[in-house]
This record gives structure tokens, C-alpha cells and sequence, in this order.
């Protein structure tokens, strides 16, 4: 469990990203603060494994209080991915995915092999193992950021907008790897995203933040799609303008679902899978 | 037969060649001279440069004090060191040593600055210590500019240390020294033509590490060219 108490950042030069933010965040499931540029997102993110220290307020994981604990060896126990992968260019696919164990000390060898399973795990093929970053696709790199996030066997993993930077194709392959990864791993993940939809997607717990860090809504999907709290949130999930208000149409090719507008969102299919007829 | 002929001839002149003024001999004193200025002048300014692009502190007052120091004339620098601590090899040693370091400092620099930001961020997050962020990631990306800075420095260094024999060094300043002593051009020439040689060479010596530390991954390329054994044979970069 990762726990904020009222924490506050000031950036040097006065401005307040994140004003008296408190939260709690579940072992074992998927919290995504989502929110528009300027929210501090990423701060949050960054707080927790202390590449940004709050000016004031608490962050505890496991009701350990992380401003007492040392930066890198709290780093080394949390998995990291970020936008644009952040692989070390000069070192091959597999060193990457080691990074972390060898830092560790684990034997080379011993790092060499559970990096490859790892990029089992994450669905890239071994032969990629020795070459280099920018011979991958923006996807193979996403992936390899992944397996190198969970080289230490981490029990959380922070994911900062790490689908941001793919194509939607690839990026929807790559939402649909991390349920499935998480549903065989079980880690605590704490994901940053600007999209709703990815949130509403991945997020077992999805925090709603406004300008300076403000919580606009906390709940599961389901609960802010039912009942947004604010303006602010149903503007920001689109059901102000009735794009999560969805009705059914009959056309001559089989009947589909309409948003408010009256655009096409969907087909409706029964319960047991088939086209509803 | 024009001087440069000359000059030529005389540097292949066998009889020119043996003993403690000998040529090879002096070659030998001029590269053992400008070896040790540039491993003094990387010792004092390599960590100096890696801790200013590192910390990004200090830049401004490096590029300031580099100016400074590149503006002095060595040669007005090597007479007052010279008065201070005597003649001898101590001096030219000290002037030529002041004259490497701006340029090894800002390639040092300049090579950290030069590292993604992101990659430097990355190895943070994923819990590197400064340390390790500097020997892991920016000294290796960095190295290509480093080994430009000893480049440009070695060539300053190797043609700036015909001076040390000005005040009895020794080295290839010998021979333009005596020559323009005793009116003998074709020494002279030969001399400066030596210096010349030795210069390119260590151009071409340089140009050739200088590709040759380029890390494999970055000069590694698009997906058609893979080289799927993590060989570090090198293309040119760009």
C-alpha cells in the first residue's frame, strides 16, 4: 500500500504543482491518476520513488515513511517505466533489461538468463536480445522498458505515460500485454496517463486530478462513469457531451450504438458474445 | 633546388640521424613530451569537465576560464614559468600543460551535455547512483567528444612544443632553434616539416579512435542494417 499524506511540491521559483494531496493506493492493483497537462500527474508519480521529494506532507509505502529511506535503494525495489522507453542507447536490448540485477550484484549470467525470460514474459522474441534500442520499433521498445521495470521483481511498478508515445494500433496491443500482465503478476501498479479511455481501461482505481493536484474524483471506473463527482469530471470523461451516453439504432445493416450526437460508438452484442439481434 | 627540397633532404639525411641531437632521437623527446602533457592535462581536466556535465555547475565560469587561458601566448607563458622555476623541461612542461587543458575540459563537458536527458533520467529512476550514472552512461556516450578534445589538444600541444627547447627542453625545437641561430634554413625546415608529420599523424590517430569508441548502439542504425552479434565493428557516425 502506498499511502500520501497531504503532500505539497513547490518548485523552486514558487510554483505549486501539487497542493496538500492525500491518497491512498491498494497493494495489487492498478491505480491511474489521469489528467490534462499542468495536473501534476507526474509529479505524484516521481514522489514515490523519490526522484522528486515533497516540500512538505508524507509518502509511505507499506506504512514506511520513503523520506527516510535512501533514494537508490528505494529506487532499485520500484520498477520505473517511462514515455520514450528510456533505454540506455549504447547498451543491447538484454544488458537493459539487466540493468537493475547487475546493479544489484546479481551474477551476470544469472541476470542474463531471467532477462531472457523476461522478455518472454513481455512477448519480444529472444533473437532481440543482443541488439540495440534504436534498432527496435517504438513498440519492441515500450516492451523492453517493461521487462526492464520488472527485472527486479518489484512489488510496484510506476508506469509514467508509457504508452504515450506509440501508434494507437500498437498501443492498444500493448494496454491489452499489461492486463494480462498484471493479471499473472499481481504487482501494484501506479499508471500516468493524460487519455481517459486508457485509464477507464487499465485502471482498477482511477484518480481524477485538476490543476495543482486537486483529487476532482476517486473511484473504480464504474463509479465515475455512473456518477461523476463534478463539472469538471464529466467534462473531462466526455459525458457532458454525450459521449458516454450511448443509445441503439436500428440501420439496415444490423442495429449499432449511438453517442448523444447521434455518431456511431459501437455495435451491442448479447451476453453470450454474439451480435445482439 | 628550392629550400623545401632542402629541407626535405636534410630531414633524410642519415648522417643527421644517431646520437643525443639526432633525430629520431629528438622525435623521440618530442612525442614522450606532448604524451606527458596530455595525461597531466586529462588528469587535472577530464574530472574537472565530467563533474561541471555532470552537476551542470560551474559552465559558465569553465568557459570563461578557458577563454582566458587560450588567449595567453604560450610563449610569454613559458618565459615567466621559466624564471620562476628555471630552465629546463619543467616549464615548457607547465605552459604546454596550461594550453591542453581548455580544450580536453570543454570535450569532457561538452560530451556529458551531450547525453539524452532522458537516458540520464532513466538511469536515476531505475536507481543508479551519481556515479554509476557517470561511469555507466555519460562517460561512455560522452567519449566520442572527449577523444575530439585530446585531438584538438594534441595537435596544439605537438606543435606548440617546439617551444621547449626555447629554454632547453628539448624536443624537435632543437633544430629550428640552431637553424635560425646559424642561418642554416634547411635545418629549420626540416624541423618544422618533422613537426608537421607528427602533427598529421596524430590527427590521423585520433580520427581513427575517435570512430572507434563510437558506442555501438548509437552508431548502430536503422532496422535493415541489424547486427544481430553485438559486435562493436564500427561504421563512421553520420
Amino acid at each position: 500500500m502506498i499511502e500520501f499524506c497531504s503532500v505539497t511540491k513547490q518548485f523552486p521559483g514558487g510554483t505549486l504543482v501539487v497542493e496538500d494531496f492525500s491518497l491512498v493506493i491498494p497493494s495489487r492493483k492498478t491505480t491511474v491518476l489521469v489528467g490534462s497537462s499542468g495536473s501534476g500527474k507526474t509529479t505524484l508519480l516521481r514522489m514515490i520513488n523519490r526522484m522528486v521529494d515533497p516540500t512538505s506532507g508524507r509518502i509511505e509505502i507499506d506504512g514506511e515513511d520513503t523520506a527516510l529511506l535512501e533514494p537508490v535503494a528505494l529506487r532499485r525495489r520500484i520498477g520505473y517505466v517511462m514515455q520514450n522507453s528510456g533505454l540506455l542507447p549504447h547498451l543491447t536490448v538484454i544488458n537493459n533489461v539487466a540493468t537493475v540485477p547487475v546493479l544489484n550484484r546479481v551474477p551476470k549470467k544469472q541476470a542474463r538468463q531471467d532477462a531472457l525470460l523476461l522478455l518472454d514474459t513481455v512477448g519480444l522474441d529472444r533473437s532481440l536480445a543482443d541488439r540495440y534500442p534504436s534498432q527496435l520499433s517504438g513498440g519492441q521498445q515500450q516492451r523492453v522498458g517493461v521487462a526492464r521495470g520488472l527485472a527486479a521483481d518489484p512489488n510496484i511498478l510506476l508506469m509514467d505515460e508509457p504508452f504515450g508515445a506509440v501508434d494507437p494500433i500498437v498501443r492498444a496491443e500493448l494496454q491489452t500485454e499489461l492486463l494480462r500482465l498484471q493479471t499473472e503478476l499481481d504487482k501494484t501498479v501506479v499508471f500516468v496517463t493524460h487519455d481517459i479511455d486508457e485509464a477507464f481501461l487499465l485502471g482498477d482505481q482511477v484518480v481524477i486530478l485538476e490543476k495543482g493536484g486537486r483529487i476532482a474524483q476517486v473511484g473504480s471506473p464504474t463509479e465515475i462513469l455512473s456518477a461523476p463527482a463534478t463539472d469538471f469530471v464529466a467534462t473531462f470523461i466526455g459525458a457532458d457531451r454525450g459521449k458516454r451516453e450511448l443509445s441503439i439504432r436500428s440501420s439496415p445493416s444490423g442495429d449499432i450504438l449511438v453517442d448523444a450526437d447521434g455518431r456511431a460508438a459501437g455495435v451491442l452484442i448479447d451476453s453470450a458474445g454474439g451480435p445482439a439481434l | 633546388m628550392n629550400l623545401f627540397v632542402e629541407g626535405i633532404l636534410w630531414a633524410l639525411d642519415p648522417s643527421h640521424y644517431g646520437g643525443r641531437n639526432g633525430i629520431e632521437t629528438r622525435v623521440e623527446q618530442h612525442l614522450l613530451i606532448s604524451l606527458g602533457v596530455l595525461a597531466v592535462a586529462s588528469l587535472i581536466a577530464i574530472p574537472l569537465g565530467y563533474a561541471i556535465g555532470h552537476t551542470g555547475r560551474g559552465r559558465s565560469l569553465a568557459i570563461g576560464v578557458s577563454g582566458a587561458i587560450r588567449a595567453l601566448p604560450t610563449l610569454g607563458l613559458l618565459i615567466i614559468i621559466a624564471l620562476i622555476v628555471n630552465v629546463g623541461l619543467l616549464a615548457p612542461f607547465i605552459a604546454l600543460v596550461v594550453l591542453a587543458i581548455p580544450s580536453v575540459l570543454a570535450g569532457a563537458y561538452a560530451g556529458f551535455e551531450a547525453v539524452d536527458r532522458r537516458a540520464i533520467d532513466a538511469a536515476r529512476a531505475v536507481g543508479m547512483t551519481e556515479l554509476q550514472i557517470v561511469g555507466r552512461v555519460e562517460a561512455p556516450l560522452g567519449l566520442p567528444l572527449l577523444i575530439g578534445g585530446l585531438r584538438t589538444a594534441s595537435l596544439q600541444v605537438i606543435a606548440t612544443a617546439v617551444l621547449a627547447d626555447y629554454v632547453g627542453g628539448g624536443g624537435l625545437g632543437h633544430f629550428i632553434f640552431l637553424g635560425l641561430k646559424t642561418n642554416d634554413y634547411p635545418q629549420m625546415l626540416a624541423g618544422s616539416i618533422i613537426v608537421i608529420v607528427l602533427a598529421i599523424a596524430s590527427e590521423a590517430v585520433f580520427s581513427i579512435v575517435q570512430r572507434l569508441v563510437v558506442p555501438a548502439g548509437v552508431s548502430a542504425g536503422r532496422p535493415q542494417d541489424v547486427r544481430v552479434r553485438s559486435t562493436r565493428s564500427r561504421t563512421a557516425p553520420g
